[in-house]
């Protein structure tokens, strides 16, 4: 199959979506969309293994991607179609381990390929087979858990309106996947004050958390020769080299700063020092897509993202708007699809369920998908004050929905952090928040000596 | 400082013990809890600042109202359209809300007395509301507030439009500057906010990176009845340093030299860089507007939020190039 046909396959094959419409690579009816998912579910693993979709020669992320796969852990799925990969993926023969032995069997477009050939349904089963588990204070992933960001971003990075939002999640059992700021300024000087007023706040509540300040990976790096106190390394990432480069990045900043952040030796029960972030659209937009569809572009970057052991891989699935993702329903199925393909190729996927005044979604949306990736087993979700990220301008999920989530399907914190949220009375026994008229909470606040710092 | 329209973030929970740390932030924070559920109140408020902002992207432009206090107001106005025909194509297709219909090309292209020193564009963006409310007040300040030897062209009342269809719109009046008028997209805490982007020598294919822009204009940021002359004075400082310059060092033709001929940013701070008002993602007061909280255009504010490296060009300049 030639370079172009199967970009063509691929994109006619994915599920409708307006970024797909932007960059013109739809099928041209809903019925040619399902004649072209029969073509691809026809189509041999093997063809789509020879046909890397950019030159290697010119793409350092194809490159990877080829290097990647392992040819002696692809043997038993060599012969597969990609309709036979699905429905292995669906039988009761694919369990958690026999599914994780293919991690690097696996390519980014192979698994694109399956998704685009599942239902919802499907998207959730198979991802919710697949735990992935990676560790750096706290253990993220393991089955039956769901972790939280602390989302505590403020427009001027104000450091007691950070320290407030910061507490308020910690309150509701937020935290355990990373306490990390978007900062409003990008410099070093700006991230080791933010750095060092997480590092206080852990140390006063002796909180088994990890943090992040999501800066330019150059400033991390930056930050950590002059010693301040880096916990994860951030960077957002795409599915090619030219992508990336729009990101001011290629592999090799990711591998100095993951040997940097590595050398710190600050994680007590694990170095995955890493946390990434996506989303579909994002290399359309820098138009480095190569005429490949958005959703095989996103999966191409979980192959970047794999190959520096991440903490935390997060989809911003609903952020960039509604030329990419139109509604609703186009952001639900992107979380699930990303979350899926991320979860196959091995790497640690969370989901950032969030939406634009100018998409066709609101907060009943956001209650859909919360709910089937907190089924799907995602990792982690975000927590925003009040769903509201007053810097950057969008709503995403809530400490309140973490809540939610948790109890409606039984799930529970990282097991450090849940023992630490015991411990401070703000869950109970069994690991779930506490009625509110507890105020485990308050005991937390006084310790923080945040009202005092506030007088 | 928040719009007197907006409600407060609620009232339920006044007793939590964060409630002394509100005064520090604007993000919701102590809002209480019944179960993990959030207390009614709070969720409505919620529910009626997104409204206000769904609505604020839906409304519809008063095109003809604007029009026609321009004229009464003694100017002269020229109605054009982008090619996205209807809300639901312009919020999907942003390159068709880029360009002018042949139709409105032809229109502008046959308007007499060119070339222009200005061109003032009134344009919908992603709130019509915005436009609706403060457009024409904040065109006739500016406009009123210009020294009387410059050619300004009749204002043109976009629909439709993205921030660079004042690109092709300078373009076929044969304009050395553009400024277009633009209804941002709504946020949370305000959805009725204009921003303003100016661009010389505005040519279709210019980089947003050419442009700089005022954002936050609206009653509670950089208030509408000042707006316009403050932008007037700051157009025409502008235009006096570049010419300036142009003067004493020839004609520019590097474009990653055109952003040196700005004055320097510390005289001309509401002017900010595109850059600067990306790294910022929106997020720092505009000096003498008292609001935390401006909202961008349609700016994506941050999915991958930082600038690239310490002093260069932002990372997503071309996402911001998407989506402007």
């Amino acid at each position: 199959m030639s370079q172009e046909s199967l970009k063509t396959l691929l994109a006619e094959a994915s599920p409708a979506r307006s970024g797909d419409f932007l960059a013109g690579v739809t099928a041209e009816s809903q019925e040619a969309r399902v004649k072209a998912q029969r073509r691809l579910a026809d189509t041999g693993l093997a063809e789509i293994l020879q046909t890397p979709l950019i030159d290697p020669e010119t793409d350092e992320v194809q490159r990877l991607i080829l290097d990647q796969h392992d040819r002696e852990a692809y043997r038993p799925i060599a012969g597969f179609s990609v309709g036979d990969l699905r429905d292995w993926l669906l039988s009761d023969e694919a369990t958690s381990e026999a599914i994780a032995a293919l991690k690097w069997a696996l390519t980014p477009e192979m698994v694109a390929a399956v998704s685009k050939i599942c239902r919802n349904q499907d998207l959730i089963a198979i991802a919710r087979k697949r735990p992935v588990v990676t560790k750096f204070r706290t253990t993220v992933g393991l089955p039956g858990r769901l972790s939280v960001r602390i989302q505590p971003n403020h427009p001027t990075d104000d450091a007691k309106g950070v320290a407030a939002s910061i507490l308020d999640g910690l309150a509701f059992g937020c935290g355990d996947a990373v306490i990390g700021i978007n900062p409003a300024t990008d410099s070093p000087s700006a991230m080791r004050r933010l750095l060092e007023l997480i590092e206080e706040l852990r140390l006063r509540l002796d909180c088994p958390v990890q943090s992040c300040v999501l800066a330019h990976v150059t400033t991390a790096i930056d930050c950590m020769s002059r010693g301040a106190p880096v916990d994860l390394v951030f960077q957002s990432i795409a599915g090619s080299e030219k992508a990336n480069s729009s990101f001011g990045i290629n592999l090799a900043m990711l591998k100095e700063a993951q040997d940097a952040a590595k050398s710190l030796n600050r994680g007590t029960i694990g170095q995955d020092v890493m946390y990434f972030e996506t989303g579909q659209g994002a290399a359309l937009s820098a138009d480095a897509h190569f005429g490949i569809d958005q959703q095989t572009m996103e999966a191409r970057a979980y192959a970047v993202a794999r190959a520096f052991d991440p903490l935390l891989v997060n989809t911003v699935v609903g952020f960039i708007g509604p030329e990419y993702l139109y509604d609703g329903k186009e952001i639900t199925r992107a979380g699930l699809e990303d979350h899926f393909c991320g979860k196959l190729l091995g790497v640690p996927m969370g989901v950032d369920v969030c939406y634009t005044n100018h998409a066709e979604a609101d907060q009943d949306d956001m209650d859909n998908l919360l709910t089937l990736l907190g089924v799907a087993g995602v990792n982690f979700v975000m927590g925003v004050p009040g769903s509201d990220d007053i810097m950057l301008n969008y709503q995403s999920t809530s400490y309140h929905d973490a809540a939610y989530v948790r109890r409606a399907l039984g799930l529970k914190p990282a097991p450090e952090f849940e023992a630490w949220l015991r411990e401070v009375g703000v869950f109970d026994g069994e690991g779930f928040l506490l009625p509110e008229a507890s105020r485990g909470d308050a005991g937390l606040i006084a310790r923080s000596k945040l009202l005092e710092a506030a007088e | 400082m928040k719009d007197a329209s907006n409600p407060p973030v609620t009232t339920e929970g006044a007793d939590h013990p964060l409630k002394r740390l509100r005064e520090f932030t604007e993000a919701r924070i102590g809002l209480g809890r019944y179960g993990a559920g959030l207390p009614t109140a709070a969720s409505l408020d919620f529910a009626e600042a997104h409204a206000r902002a769904r609505d604020a992207v839906h409304s519809s432009f008063e095109a003809q109202v604007i029009a026609v206090t321009l004229e009464e107001a003694g100017y002269e106005t020229i109605a054009v359209e982008s090619r996205a025909q209807d809300r639901a194509t312009y919020l999907r297709r942003p390159d068709l809300g880029r360009k002018l219909s042949d139709r409105s090309r032809e229109r502008a292209a046959a308007i007499p007395g060119g070339p222009f020193d200005l061109v003032v564009v009134v344009a919908d963006g992603l709130s019509a509301t915005a436009v609706n409310a403060h457009g024409a007040a904040v065109a006739t300040g500016l406009l009123a507030a210009l020294p009387g030897d410059w050619n300004v062209a009749p204002v043109v009342v976009a629909t439709g439009a993205r921030v660079a269809l004042s690109d092709p719109i300078g373009e076929a009046l044969d304009a050395k500057i553009a400024l277009i008028l633009i209804g941002e997209r709504p946020g949370l805490s305000a959805a009725n906010s204009l921003g303003a982007y100016l661009t010389f020598g505005p040519r279709t294919g210019r980089s947003d990176a050419d442009r700089n822009c005022v954002s936050n204009i609206r009653p509670g940021g950089l208030r509408p009845e000042i707006a316009g002359k403050k932008l007037a004075g700051l157009i025409v400082r502008a235009a006096e340093a570049r010419t300036v310059r142009h003067a004493a060092e020839g004609r520019c033709r590097r474009p990653d030299r055109r952003r040196r001929l700005w004055p320097a940013a510390d005289r001309l701070r509401p002017f900010q860089s595109l850059q600067t008002v990306w790294r910022r993602r929106f997020s720092e007061s505009l000096p003498g507007t008292g609001a935390a909280r401006p909202a961008g255009d349609d700016l994506p504010g941050g999915l991958f939020p930082q600038p690239r490296g310490k002093s260069a060009r932002p990372p997503f300049e071309a996402v911001l190039r998407q989506h402007i």
